[in-house]
Parts: structure tokens; sequence; C-alpha cells
């Protein structure tokens, strides 16, 4: 299995924050705006990117949520085994407000469509963005685009991409299942 | 925590055919579906394109409700079928009534049947997944999963735990599910009751006999005190309901003389006076509407589980 880095620490930290810049730069006072980090992996880079909206410009506060789709996907009874869930954190309110659904990595745009379905359960946004680390772009099988996204890659199928956290920022690597997909 | 695994089995026909490892993948799902019955929109749409029929071949509310109440959190489709008005009363035999309610295309089937065996005969003679919601003396699998995931989430891990079963265990499927289903998870169960409703080759399952309720209760962490069935009872077991509260009701004194009081549960419904007085069921240790709470989350795990690995659409 052949892996490559896409991004190293130094890197995401840099790209994490011309993210919070974008984000800041349409959002700021957060007063009218929520962030949802989509269970499991999304949460984690959510938190890095309010964790940063704070310390690097000042924002107080940032209503947050974690959603869970894994009841909303679209793949149940069509795969092996069901993927595991994890636990709703939704004690947000969403009515009306300006979502900005986060994601670590944007692939088919499966998770993103269960994710809106689900989000539907707590509320009508005024607005739903989506803001994702990587945006694998041309393997889309539904058509959901990120209004924000920190890096474009052309990965094909074979490959996944994935992050792994070390401390504050992410090493984001592309893993080539290539040849173990042959044997 | 499993990550991502499947049961060992497509039916639920009792706890004895389940591994642990089955147990604990349910239980790790009833909590992610107890988190769900609680969001303020406690419907999911993971089961709408499976049919699920309830065929309850005896008198049963709240098992019936629960299953039902799973169901349509998990957006099944839900046919209700009971005796009282059905063509079993017309002599149809139990494969042709199944049979027929199949043809109409149903997924899966949650039964409840006098006859112990019923779940296990029908899941080899007709093609759907079937759930065991009790048959006769038998088991009563769900029951069990629920009792053990109320104890697990009061207690935590079950692995020398003791937990005695007090009351009919001869007549019980809850208490046969249970012994199952706790040794599964590594404790230690015994049993208490009058000498005729405990049956003579229990030790054979493992199981130890307190005969004396102060006694048991002193030695255990969780008491399960089952319900007295009257209807099961062909002649009589024990003098009295009055001699049976005397020496097997839980009573508020009973529990005051302990060093430790148990976690009580009941499976419900409750005889109030005669297991357990009104006083117990309605204070601290009693979990039994936890129980009830926990069932629906339980239920919804297993035909979760049983769902995802029915036939496979693509």
């Amino acid at each position: 299995m052949a892996t490559k880095t896409l991004l190293n620490a130094r890197e995401s930290a840099i790209t994490l924050n011309r993210l919070c810049c974008q984000l800041n730069e349409v959002h700021f006072p957060w007063n009218n705006s929520v962030i949802i980090g989509l269970q499991p992996r999304g949460t984690r880079l959510a938190e890095a990117i309010m964790q940063r909206l704070k310390q690097e410009h000042g924002v107080s506060h940032i209503p947050f949520g974690a959603l869970d789709s894994t009841f909303h996907r679209d793949d149940f009874r069509r795969r092996e085994e069901p993927i595991a869930a994890s636990p709703n954190q939704m004690e947000v309110q969403i009515e009306g407000k300006r979502v900005i659904l986060v994601d670590d990595v944007l692939y088919t745009g499966r998770s993103v469509r269960a994710a809106m379905d689900a989000l539907q359960d707590y509320g009508r946004p005024h607005r739903v963005e989506l803001c994702v680390l990587i945006d694998r772009r041309f393997s889309r099988e539904l058509p959901i685009q990120p209004d924000f996204s920190g890096r474009r890659v052309d990965a094909i199928a074979e490959e996944r991409v994935k992050l792994e956290w070390t401390e504050d920022f992410p090493t984001v690597l592309i893993e080539s299942t290539a040849h173990a997909a042959k044997r | 925590m499993p990550q991502s695994a499947k049961l060992s089995t497509r039916h639920l026909l009792g706890i004895k055919g389940l591994t642990p490892e089955d147990i604990h993948l349910i239980m790790y799902w009833a909590a992610q579906f107890k988190e769900v019955i609680n969001r303020p929109i406690k419907k999911v749409p993971s089961l709408r394109d499976i049919t699920i029929a309830n065929l309850f071949f005896e008198n049963s509310t709240r098992t019936r409700l629960s299953f039902e109440l799973a169901e349509k959190r998990l957006s099944a489709d839900v046919i209700n079928f009971a005796t009282s008005n059905s063509s079993v009363k017309k002599g149809e035999t139990l494969v042709d009534t199944v049979n027929n309610i199949l043809a109409m295309k149903v997924d899966m089937v949650v039964m409840r049947h006098p006859e112990p065996g019923a779940a296990e005969f029908l899941s080899k003679h007709i093609d759907a997944q079937i759930v065991n919601a009790g048959d006769g003396t038998h088991e009563h699998p769900t029951q069990a999963l629920l009792d053990a995931y109320s104890m697990q989430e009061k207690l935590g891990d079950l692995r020398g735990k003791r937990v005695v079963i007090v009351g009919d265990i001869t007549h019980s499927r809850v208490a046969l599910s249970n012994i199952y289903c706790l040794q599964k998870l590594g404790a230690d169960v015994a049993v208490c009751g009058p000498a005729t409703l405990i049956p003579r080759h229990i030790h054979s399952l493992g199981v130890m006999v307190i005969p004396r309720l102060e006694d048991a209760l002193e030695w255990a962490d969780v008491a399960n005190m089952l319900r007295v069935q009257h209807e099961r009872m062909d002649r009589a077991y024990f003098p009295s309901i009055r001699e049976y509260h005397m020496r097997y009701g839980v009573t508020m004194e009973k529990l005051r003389s302990l060093e430790s009081i148990p976690l009580i549960l009941h499976p419900g419904p409750i005889n109030r006076g005669v297991e357990i007085t009104s006083e117990v069921a309605d204070s601290e240790y009693a979990i039994i509407l936890d129980q009830v709470q926990n069932g629906v989350a339980v239920r919804m795990a297993v035909l979760y589980l049983l769902a995802s690995q029915g036939k496979n659409i693509s």
C-alpha cells in the first residue's frame, strides 16, 4: 500500500487558517451562524476551526453541534455491515440560522446528503453551507459542492484520502489501495 | 466498542443461540438508539423499505406496543395481527397463517406464541426473518436483552455482578432468557422462589438456588422480580398470594434491613403488593420505567441489525 502526503501539519495549518479567514469574512460577528461538525471525523475538524476562530480571530462565542447521519444514509442494507453510529450533540438552535456543515473530506457527496436530511429533524435553517478541508473533485455522485474548501485533489476511486491528527493540525494522506484490490 | 460488525444469526429466536459478541453488539446499537429516541424528532428512516408483521398469538400489551414503537421509529411499515380476530380461530395452521401473510411480501415477522419452539419452527419453514417475542415458557430474548441493558446502564460491566431472579422460574420465559443472557455477559445468576416453582434441574444451567428471599437480596447486586403468572398456573403451586407475598415479596422493611440495597427490576405488568409493594415499585431502587424505555431502544437495535443482514438489495 503506497501512501503519499498531500498536506503536512504545517501546510494544513496554513490551509485551516485560510478557511477560518474565509468563514469569518462571511459569518462575522457570528450571531446568526452555527457550526455543525459531521460525526465522526468532521467534528474534529470543526473543533479545530472553532479553536482557531477564537484564538486568532477573537470570536468569543460560536454555537456548535455535532450531527450523526448514520440512520439517514442511503446505503443501509446495500453494504455488508452497518456503519457504526456516533452520538448527536445538537443542543443548538438551527431554526432560521445560517448553518455551516463541516466535514473532513468531500467525496461522493452521499454523507452530506444524509446529513442534510438528518439536519431537517432539528429545524429549518435559513441557509446551509458546506465547509470541507479536502474536496475530491470529479468524484461526486450527487449535485453537491462545497462553499468553503481547503484543498482540491484529484484522487482516483482506488485511493483513500484520510486525515491523521497530531495535536492541533492534521496530516492529510492519500493511501493507494489499488494494489490491495488486485490481490 | 464494536466498530462495524454483524450478528451471527439471521433470526432472533432465543438468547441461547447468540454469542456474547452478538449481545454486546446489540447493546452497543441500543445505546445509539436510546440517543435517537431522546431526540426532539425520534424517527429515523433506516427501515423505510421494510415491512414487518407483528403476529401475536398470545395476549400482550407492552411487548407489542414496544415492538410497534421500535418499528415505527425506524420507519418500517407495520402490520398487526392478533389471534382474537383472525382465521386461526377457524382452524388455520401456523405455517399457513404466516405464509398467507408473507405472500403479501413481508420482510420480517415478530411473533409471540403460546407454544415453546414456535419461532424456531417458523424460521425453518418460511423465508422471512423471525424475531421471537416470547414462545410459551421457552424464551423471551428481547426482554432479557433489555433487562441486561438496563442493569449495565446502572452498574457498568456485568462481569462478576450477582443477579437473582425471584419468583416463578418454571413458567417463566423471561427467567430462562435472562439466565442465558446474564451468564453470557459473565454475571453470576441465582434463582429464588417457592420450591414448587423452581425447575428440578436448574443446577444444570449453572444457576444457584437461594431458598430465602432475605439471603438472596443480601447476596445480590440486582434482583429481577418476576410476575406471578396466574394464567400459567394450572394448579396451586403455593398456598396463597398472601403467603407468597410474605415470603417472596420485596418490601421496604426487607430492603432497609440489608447492608446494600440491590437494583430492583420487574418485567411488568406488576402485581402491586404481590412480588413487590407499591412503595418499592415507586422507590429509587426500582428501575422498572427505565426498562420500558430501554425496551424500545433494544428492540430498535435488534430490528436494525437483523434488517442490515436480511436480503441484500443490490
